[in-house]
């Protein structure tokens, strides 16, 4: 029996460390120390819940625990066999504690390829990756295949890029396998900037070990004998996990000079980003790790032409790296059975905003939209009603009711107005106001653009002025075309990714939410009630009873009336708050 | 460059060149200097950036492009405890915004501003990953997960 540990970033944040000395320190007082084995390991997707704790090989999953929980685990679960109900995930629908994790909603239609071994081993033990087929691929690779031959079988596979674009991996290797060169590099791009996502960081802090391997597996394919990690600064502990697995793979002769006895040679460094998210763009990032500014450059030449100091340079996303492996393991036949047509494998996403499982989940390409929000994601929380789900980030759109039964893969998601992205899934519910949304997310790229190139710099800055005269209830129905040609310029002539995608949440919520953007500027109104310059308090003259608490909490004086007599809001001096409403203990203040 | 003027002690050029010493003075390097370098003084002024152009020997220009485009690095000290909220989407929609502005209010101070006395500064960063935890402020290294505008001054309670 071994007990599992979450040590994913959300159940760190909640002391599951605490959690692991507390079970270690209960086993060793009762002797057993020895026979129970306790792991932190990666991420079990399950973050809405933390801190997780697992028990195997039952698959018991524990719920919220807390570090006096281990005591009771210890005692019920270890020494007599019997689960500790309380601690166990409750059904939402059929209100009963669920058994193991077998049975949860949430993990029930998920495959977990990149993920697959996010939560089950220890991610400083070098060992246990290798116990679950690691370095096998890496191995197989070399002794029983050509160059030629792996790029095949990564082409076969049907394995696109999973950063965004959705580029075919293979065609990538390819084109940087027949650039000659004496030096040539794997760059792991895990510069993950996209805010809600977080799977690159879950499978560098869950997995470490199967990019060293798959980066290996590249350099081997494209013969470039050194490896580079492009990762944030704001990622501390996937650096010290890498840190620990580079250090144990050289150790061991999986990284370093003639690995597996052959004259093949790779080794990998890490190189920081420091918290610019248009160096997620290939040659953004290639800039960034020659220590200069992370600006990017037009293509061609591409990265696999001339890249990291102006030689041939392969550059994968971490998820993308993650499923290289198994591939090789398994076949190209069994990962090209799973997804659609045109996208194969499976897809990370992190499931996020008004959900109420909240969390890390890999489905088959083609799972739609309402399986992964309904069934995966336990639907919307506190009952209220799905309006949009944000996909692609800042550079994505919003799909709504009418796009929940699309399969969801590369092109569908393009052929809605969105992206895939690097698979951040933010749900909105009916609070949420979509012209703020897309206000917030022109906010970013605002304060993001590099500023090398006009379209970008200038116009994104414009749209953002609109957007925010619009919540303020400034705006003109001449400005929501304004809008639209604008963004459509913006598109159409920015240098980089980053540019040519940032107007996408302007033109998805124009085209799906119209009638938004239209009450804002003709009734100066919010149907969501979440824009505040556009809210109208009043005091409901039958419900006030005088007690005078509004107008002694206004901080303008805007309210009068006599003590015991109805009270008014001056609508005029009323700069809304918001003071009156949270101050009256009778309901009387009324948001419009 | 900046307003701030310091005076760099020689101890403060020796940590500098060692720094810089340890990456081979290889301007390729600058990034993993710089962070290097504000681990150490917690800031990067005017003047250290000039001490790291010198010895790299490349311009202070360069330097400056650096430090400016990341907004990892800063040219002001942060607070004893720098408060961070994050304002990534998942804490967003789920009302970020509101314990920002309970900060500034509670702190008297904008994002990117230290308070007088020097104990907290406040910054907005995007994502730190624990979307479960939505909204997620940190303080140092402690993180709070599920913070409402309410417990703003229950949070700043504890470091007084």
């Amino acid at each position: 029996m071994h007990l599992l540990v979450c040590g994913g970033t959300g159940c760190r944040a909640s002391e599951s460390s605490l959690i692991l000395e507390s079970l270690k320190r209960e086993l060793e007082e009762k002797g057993l120390g020895n026979e129970v084995q306790v792991i932190m390991t990666g991420c079990f997707g399950f973050c809405e819940k933390g801190p997780v704790v697992k028990v195997m090989p039952d698959n018991t999953f524990y719920v919220q625990v807390k570090p006096e929980d281990a005591a009771v685990i210890v005692a019920e679960h270890v020494i007599k066999g019997r689960p500790v109900q309380r601690l166990l995930y409750v059904d939402p629908k059929s209100k009963e504690h669920v058994p193991d994790s077998k049975h949860m909603g949430f993990y029930r239609k998920q495959i977990r390829i990149a993920l697959r071994n996010c939560g089950f081993i220890n991610p400083e033990n070098i060992d246990e990756y290798i116990a679950r087929e690691g370095y096998s691929a890496l191995g197989k690779c070399i002794s029983e295949f050509t160059a030629a031959d792996v790029i095949d079988i990564i082409k076969k596979s049907g394995l696109r890029g999973r950063g965004g674009a959705g580029f075919p991996t293979g065609l990538k290797w390819e084109i940087a396998s027949k650039n000659k060169a004496d030096q040539k590099y794997v760059v792991c791009n895990a510069d993950e900037g996209d805010p809600g996502a977080f799977m690159d960081r879950s499978v560098l802090e869950g997995d470490p070990h199967s990019i060293l391997e798959a980066m290996a597996i590249c350099g081997y394919a494209i013969s470039a004998s050194k490896g580079l990690i492009y990762i944030r600064a704001e990622y501390p502990l996937a650096i010290q996990r890498l840190k620990i697995a580079i250090a144990q793979a050289r150790e061991y002769g999986l990284l370093g000079k003639n690995i597996f006895g052959s004259d093949f040679s790779f080794d990998i460094d890490l190189r920081y980003g420091a918290g610019a998210f248009v160096c997620g763009e290939e040659t953004a990032l290639i800039h960034s790790m020659e220590g200069m500014r992370g600006e990017p450059t037009n293509k061609p030449p591409f990265p696999a032409e001339s890249g990291f100091l102006g030689k041939p340079s392969n550059v994968n996303n971490v998820e993308t790296f993650a499923s290289v492996p198994v591939i090789i393991t398994k076949g190209w036949e069994w990962f090209s059975a799973i997804g659609t047509e045109k996208s194969k494998g499976t897809k990370v996403f992190a499931l996020a905003g008004k959900i109420n499982n909240v969390g890390l989940i890999e489905v088959p390409m083609g799972t739609t939209l309402r399986e992964i929000i309904f069934e995966i994601g336990g639907g919307i929380k506190n009952g209220k009603k799905f309006k949009a789900v944000q996909t692609g980030g800042p550079s994505g759109g919003c799909l709504t009711e009418k796009h929940l039964d699309t399969p969801i893969d590369f092109d569908n998601l393009v052929a809605a107005g969105s992206m895939m992205g690097s698979g951040g899934m933010i749900v909105m519910d009916e609070d949420d106001c979509m012209v703020s949304i897309a206000k917030f997310f022109l906010e970013f790229t605002v304060e993001e653009s590099c500023g090398k190139c006009a379209p970008c710099r200038i116009g994104n800055k414009r749209l953002h002025e609109l957007l925010t005269s619009i919540t303020k209830g400034n705006g003109t129905m001449a400005d929501l075309d304004r809008l639209k040609n604008m963004s459509n310029v913006i598109k159409d002539t920015a240098l980089c990714g980053l540019g040519q995608t940032s107007p996408n949440p302007v033109l998805s919520t124009l085209n799906n939410f119209m009638d938004e953007y239209v009450a804002h500027v003709t009734e100066k109104r919010c149907p969501a009630g979440s824009c505040r310059e556009l809210m109208k308090y009043s005091i409901i003259v039958d419900k006030c009873v005088g007690c005078t608490a509004c107008a002694r909490g206004c901080p303008v004086n805007a309210i009068s009336g006599e003590r015991k007599g109805p009270h008014f809001i001056d609508q005029e001096k009323c700069i809304k708050c918001g003071a009156c409403f949270e101050k009256c203990k009778f309901g009387a203040v009324l948001i419009n | 460059m900046s307003s701030i003027k310091i005076e760099l002690r020689q101890e403060d050029l020796n940590k500098i060149h060692e720094i810089c010493d340890s990456f081979n003075n290889e301007p390729l390097e600058l990034i993993n200097i710089l962070h290097r370098t504000q681990e150490h003084f917690g800031y990067l002024p005017a003047e250290v950036q000039e001490a790291i152009a010198d010895k790299l020997n490349i311009s202070t220009a360069q330097v400056y492009g650096v430090v400016t485009f990341y907004s990892f690095f800063t040219m002001t000290p942060k607070g004893k405890h720098p408060i961070s909220i994050c304002m990534g989407t998942a804490c967003y929609v789920r009302g970020a915004e509101k314990v920002l502005d309970e900060f500034k209010k509670e702190l008297a101070i904008q994002v990117g501003q230290t308070t007088p006395d020097g104990k907290f500064s406040l910054s907005s960063l995007r994502c730190v990953g624990a979307c479960g935890l939505a909204p997620v402020v940190l303080v140092g290294n402690k993180t709070y997960g599920r913070v409402a505008p309410d417990d703003v001054k229950v949070i700043l309670k504890e470091y007084e």
